[in-house]
């Protein structure tokens, strides 16, 4: 984590969002740093997902903004950019690693062409070198390179959240949204999961922010985190503080449901 | 006579208005077809209507070509090359007995050329118009259905999914096998479906004297590459783009230079290669040749 930086990567203020009348986001205003990678978390219902999708630029809030920091122009908010810029920034220098990968895969396209999209959106047109790079990611994200030719319809839950992630990190984003990364994954998948997510953040001086309810994949992950509860933030702070000593009622009630003393 | 000329030509049916469509209709299309013009390979919307042909047997192009046809232009209608198909004279048939117009085999004396699957030989020249029958206009739509999202990557110039279906093709069978409908990039912007004619044609979209127009019934949409606009086919710098080639010429004419069609000759496995554009081929082998075949034929 990049404490000492001058200027915060991504800067939520007094974020609002409503369907109806539920109000499913309200006041929600935090700083995310350069490397730094935040846990969201709370039950279902909390706002999560809302704010994840609002951060990522799919859904602009009622109010409030969301604030990056783009290279040479300092801090901007995204729904300010017209869609084409935000598009760009969407898939050069962020990912979105999505809950459900076939949300954020092409399932009958092969591993390789799912992981070197993006750079083929990016301009580049010489097919051996997409080729060596999609080899390259296969590895890095711990997937058999043979199996390169093949779509992940026919790929394991695991091994299709190792392409997901491979095909954001491609373009080395500065910042990566992760929904739920591990649930419906069996145990010992989950574990080797993290241990990857771990090693590539840490790695690419990644900045994330993770929405996740489990609080074991916080605890493993992340810097810092936030604790969601009926839109609003109720609690935030460093993870093991947090965790081990939580002030807020409902962070206690969540830890003490979810952590074995 | 030219092979496929008609004896003794179809008389105009007094019922029905000039070219069947109504003349609001015809504007309408024209209109399209402007805005079509003035952004080379963006499709533009449509009000198609239902004409007496099933989908699949060129309504978009016949309505195009309905629009822009005058009393005294000269037609040709091509499918697959030939003149003399099914789907060819119906449509002819359609315009004479419609709009009394004079129409043609002879690329050269055409006006107005109607394809499907085509691009004749000989090459076009100015004031010449090529009418396109399109299925599937969208050159994205199979890897990104959701008609919201290829519209929105067109006017952003968003066009990595084309390449993803390149490189799929190299990762499955060493080269592009793409070799109908092969995508096109129009006037470095927009990346257009040629409609499903061999890649062997895409040159001949480039930088073409004619005018070129595109209509698809089903889809409801029009697209142009006007006259001496840029269009390229899309590929990789590792992988460039091709055409077919063959071992040796058309078995008729002995072109090497037009692209050819394997037709069985008996039952034993007999075969051989010949133009697929029959005018193209009649024209070159002379006029003693060009009677057999009708006769043949
Ligand atoms: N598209 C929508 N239309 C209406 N209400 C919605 C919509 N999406 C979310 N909500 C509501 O907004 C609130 C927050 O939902 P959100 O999906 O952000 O929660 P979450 O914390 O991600 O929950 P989960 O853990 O179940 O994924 C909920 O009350 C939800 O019912
Ligand atoms: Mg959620």
């Amino acid at each position: 984590m990049a404490a000492d930086s001058a200027t915060p990567l991504l800067c939520a203020r007094a974020l609002r969002r409503l369907y109806g009348r539920i109000v499913a986001l309200e006041e929600v205003s935090f700083e995310l740093w350069p490397g730094e990678i935040l846990a969201i978390v709370g039950e279902s219902g909390s706002g999560k997902s809302t704010l994840l999708h609002v951060l990522a630029g799919q859904l602009e809030p009622d109010e409030g903004e969301v604030l990056f920091d783009l290279p040479g122009r300092g801090l901007q908010d995204i729904y300010r950019l017209c869609e084409g810029e935000r598009r760009t920034l969407a898939r050069t220098d962020w990912g979105f690693v999505h809950q459900h990968a076939v949300d954020g895969l092409r399932m009958h396209v092969s591993a390789g062409a799912n992981v070197v999209e993006r750079q083929m959106a990016l301009g580049e047109r010489h097919y051996g070198r997409l080729r060596r790079l999609a080899l390259d990611w296969l590895q890095h994200v711990e997937l058999d390179p043979a199996r390169i030719d093949d779509a992940p319809v026919i790929f394991s839950g695991g091994m299709r959240q190792r392409l997901q992630i491979a095909r954001n990190l491609v373009t080395l984003p500065r910042l990566v949204f992760l929904d739920e990364p591990t649930s419906g994954l069996d145990v010992s998948v989950q574990a080797r999961l993290l241990d990857l997510l771990r090693r590539l953040t840490r790695e690419l001086g990644l900045a994330v922010v993770l929405v996740t309810h489990d609080l074991a994949v916080a605890r493993l992950l992340a810097h810092r985190t936030m604790v969601m509860q009926l839109g609003r933030v109720v609690e935030s702070g460093l993870t093991d503080q947090l965790l081990d000593d939580p002030v807020h009622p409902y962070t206690q009630l969540l830890v003490s449901s979810v952590l074995p003393p | 006579m030219r092979m496929c000329d008609p004896p003794g030509s179809l008389e105009r049916d007094p019922n029905v208005n000039f070219a069947y469509l109504d003349e609001r209709t015809k504007r309408m299309i024209r209109r399209a077809l402007l805005k079509a013009v003035c952004i080379p390979g963006h499709q533009v919307a449509f009000g198609s209507r239902e004409m007496p042909l099933p989908y699949g047997w060129g309504t978009g192009g016949i309505q195009v070509t309905a629009s822009i046809l005058g009393p005294r232009d000269v037609l040709k209608v091509i499918d697959q090359g030939s003149d003399d198909t099914v789907n060819a004279v119906n449509i002819r048939r359609f315009f004479q007995r419609t709009a009394g117009v004079a129409v043609t085999t002879d690329t050269t004396r055409a006006d107005i050329i109607q394809t499907r699957h085509r691009i004749p030989e000989t090459p076009l020249r100015e004031g010449q118009i090529l009418v396109f029958q399109v299925p599937a206009p969208e050159p994205m739509q199979r890897l990104e259905p959701r008609q919201s999202e290829t519209r929105k990557m067109h006017g952003l110039a968003e066009y990595g999914l084309m390449h993803v279906k390149l490189y799929e093709d190299i990762a499955h069978y060493g080269h592009i096998a793409t070799t109908y409908d092969y995508p096109v990039l129009v006037n470095n912007r927009y990346v257009m479906s040629p409609s499903p004619i061999p890649k062997f044609d895409n040159p001949k979209l480039n930088m073409s004297p004619a005018l070129q127009l595109f209509g698809a019934g089903r889809e409801k949409r029009i697209y142009a590459v006007p006259p001496y606009t840029a269009v390229t086919s899309l590929a990789f710098d590792d992988h460039p783009f091709e055409v077919q080639r063959w071992e040796s010429g058309c078995a008729l004419c002995g072109s090497r230079a037009s692209f050819l069609d394997e037709v069985l000759t008996d039952d034993h496995g007999g075969r051989m290669f010949v133009c697929s554009d029959s005018d193209y081929c009649t024209s070159r082998q002379g006029a003693d040749v060009r009677s057999v075949i009708s006769d043949g034929g």
